[in-house]
């Protein structure tokens, strides 16, 4: 069999904090494929920007290490490769959008600066032919009057458009793989819609692989094809969007279903989870999730469930995964 | 519900905030809340929502005494609260409380619960003899479902549900009438965002509070607000129960924003086509001219480019500024 395009294969990241060490990433593993999205679903501390982050090698050391698996972009492995290799990989492979443009954009160059700056260094193209390329990107992404555009500044670019420089600046290499976090949570709802739709055909259009990190199940399930669920560090659940959605096979997702909150019905008391997500400092034995399950007993609390294929393609760590209802 | 009195009430607000900008010596206004009127009854959750720049934050600003109209009144039990002496001020201040979304800003780090709950007790000297103090943080923790032995730890040694919950407990120190909640749970994850959800709606029942619950999320707003105010460049475009706001909104921006919401049914199709809008929000600094929806609405024709729409009941029982509005919803432009 083919080596799939981009793998992560029991992924293992700690922070060593002054009160202790956190297993932020605790054993994540999946595959993807051309073409393919996978939406990497959880909430905060649940390992989803720290697993990307990782597979990037631009966490910050220390605190953040890797301690162990591996990820791979074809065969080629990328947590061993040296930082000047690694370097060459990052935009040009795999590229990662982050969630804050305004933050992850320069404020004291033009966004023309950058975009040119970008592609004369990683392409060697000249400036011209640089300005040519920018532009057509920036029109590509939706921007209108992209030649005007590549004269402003950040600031002067509301939320929406400067994450569409954004976008643009990630497929600037042309990237076979591109991880995308939260990509759409810092814009409002109407200006979400646009950018998710953008995503989508640059995906179609490109075929490149794309891992979307997002807290927004509603999200996940309009863009990806396959969604992976996290909790405490770890992969709970991972299987086709729709299938997820409809039939979910961990108490925590099922939980988490019911608890977002549906526009259609009025609901005298929403179902909560109770609890909070657990301090990774002091993580709950056994399953993670045990504390706030409605299905845990005394093994959950004694073991950690393994990943088991509980259907072809669906996967659940939970001991109780036949028992789990929408 | 049956709506009671009116307690707080916005009366043609305007607030204008002046741009200078010292090196290049050029001007403007910041066009944040423009003639607003709205009502808030006695025992009535009131939400309000909009998209960032709209001006729903400003006009809690408002309410709450951390702005000054530039004109318009804000008026409580029916008396314009600028016109209020130094003791009326106070005890308006001390029955309408503000929640904020940013739990760890509006905690001060250094202080205990203890602190930051009888707080409220220290700048109203009148409210609760110091001897009562202890119990009612007590009481005020538990009521939030907090352990009241709790008491003497710090900020950081809760959650972000948690911290929200002492917030409120702080809100409910001095036993308000009204709470000002300014997104008070967008920053929260999904599994928590419920729980304070149910306790928010728990406390207004149990106390017979009334709520101005400002958001941006249409599905939690549905689960607690009796009726929605839909704000769009400083302005209200669109009013009246929630129910008909968010499943059947008449103004184009309404349903534009209800169809952004991505919603699957029980298999996981994406049901309902989503409005994509064209373009950004304009800058409140210029608002367009007319209707200040035309330069992303779909239904626009030369009259929204001439004529400001009125907020006015078109036949739909409801107030919506939009020229085309009928009782019959217009069919929107799907994407």
């Amino acid at each position: 069999m083919p080596e799939p395009l981009f793998t992560v294969e029991n992924l293992q990241v700690e922070f060593r904090t002054d009160d202790g060490v956190v297993h932020a990433v605790d054993g994540v593993s999946y595959t993807l494929e051309k073409s393919e999205v996978l939406a990497v679903l959880g909430e905060s501390g649940s390992g989803k920007t720290v697993h990307a982050r990782a597979a990037m090698r631009i966490l910050d050391t220390p605190p953040a290490f890797i301690t162990g698996g591996s990820v791979r972009l074809g065969d080629m492995e990328l947590l061993t490769l040296d930082e000047e290799d690694m370097r060459e990989v990052r935009g040009s492979q795999v590229a990662m959008l982050f969630q804050d443009p305004h933050t992850a954009l320069d404020p004291v160059y033009t966004v023309g600066e950058q975009l040119i700056e970008l592609l004369k260094a990683r392409r060697r193209v000249s400036k011209r032919e640089a300005t040519e390329v920018a532009t057509a990107l920036l029109g590509r992404v939706g921007i209108p009057t992209p030649r005007e555009r590549l004269k402003a500044y950040p600031h002067q670019l509301s939320g929406g458009i400067a994450q569409r420089v954004m976008v643009a600046m990630a497929v600037a290499l042309e990237p076979a793989v591109l991880l995308a976090d939260e990509p759409t949570s810092s814009l409002d709802v109407t200006v979400q819609a646009q950018v998710l739709e953008l995503l989508g055909s640059l995906v179609a259009e490109t075929q490149m692989a794309m891992v979307l990190i997002t807290h927004n199940l509603a999200v996940a399930v309009g863009l990806a094809d396959r969604i992976a669920v996290m909790y405490a560090g770890r992969i709970v659940e991972l299987g086709p969007a729709r299938e997820i959605y409809s039939d979910p096979k961990h108490p925590y997702t099922a939980a988490l279903l019911r608890s977002i909150p549906d526009i259609q019905i009025r609901e005298e008391r929403l179902p909560a989870i109770k609890g909070a997500p657990p301090n990774l400092l002091r993580p709950p034995t056994g399953c993670a999730f045990h504390p706030r399950c409605p299905l845990a007993d005394d093994r959950c609390k004694a073991e950690v469930p393994p990943e088991v294929e509980v259907r072809p393609g669906r996967w659940s760590a939970c001991f109780h995964a036949d028992e789990v209802t929408r | 519900m049956t709506a009671g009195d009116v307690l707080l009430e916005a009366v043609n607000v305007v607030k204008h905030f002046p741009i200078k900008d010292k090196v290049f010596g050029s001007s403007g206004v910041i066009h944040a809340v423009d003639d607003v009127s709205l009502q808030l009854h006695e025992g009535e959750v009131l939400g309000i929502v909009g998209e960032s720049g709209c001006g729903k934050s400003t006009l809690s600003n408002l309410f709450m005494l951390l702005e000054e109209p530039t004109s318009g009144q804000i008026k409580f039990r029916g008396q314009d609260i600028s016109t209020f002496s130094k003791e009326e001020t106070q005890t308006y201040r001390r029955q309408v409380q503000m929640v904020f979304q940013d739990t760890f800003g509006s905690l001060n780090p250094r202080m205990t619960i203890t602190d930051i709950l009888t707080e409220p007790f220290t700048l109203h000297r009148d409210f609760l003899p110091k001897d009562e103090w202890n119990g009612r943080v007590r009481e005020l923790l538990a009521r939030v479902g907090l352990d009241p032995d709790h008491a003497n730890r710090y900020p950081h040694q809760f959650s972000g549900g948690q911290r929200q919950r002492i917030c409120i407990a702080r809100a409910l120190a001095l036993e308000p009438r009204i709470l000002v909640c300014d997104e008070p749970v967008s920053a929260l994850d999904v599994s928590v965002q419920a729980q304070i959800v149910n306790l928010l709606k728990d406390l207004q029942t149990d106390f017979g509070l009334s709520y101005i619950f400002v958001a941006h999320d249409l599905s939690v707003v549905r689960q607690i607000a009796d009726r929605v105010a839909v704000m769009y460049l400083g302005e209200v475009v669109e009013i009246g129960d929630e129910a008909d706001v968010l499943l059947r909104p008449s103004h184009p921006y309404t349903q534009a924003l209800v169809s952004a919401l991505p919603t699957a049914d029980a298999s996981g199709e994406i049901v309902g086509s989503r409005i994509v809008l064209s373009g950004d929000l304009p800058s409140p600094a210029n608002p367009p001219s007319g209707c200040r929806f035309n330069t992303r609405c779909w239904l626009a024709q030369s009259k929204c480019f001439d004529e400001k729409p009125a907020l006015i009941d078109r036949g739909t029982g409801r107030p919506a500024a939009c020229h085309f509005v009928t009782s019959e919803p217009p069919t929107p432009a799907h994407a």
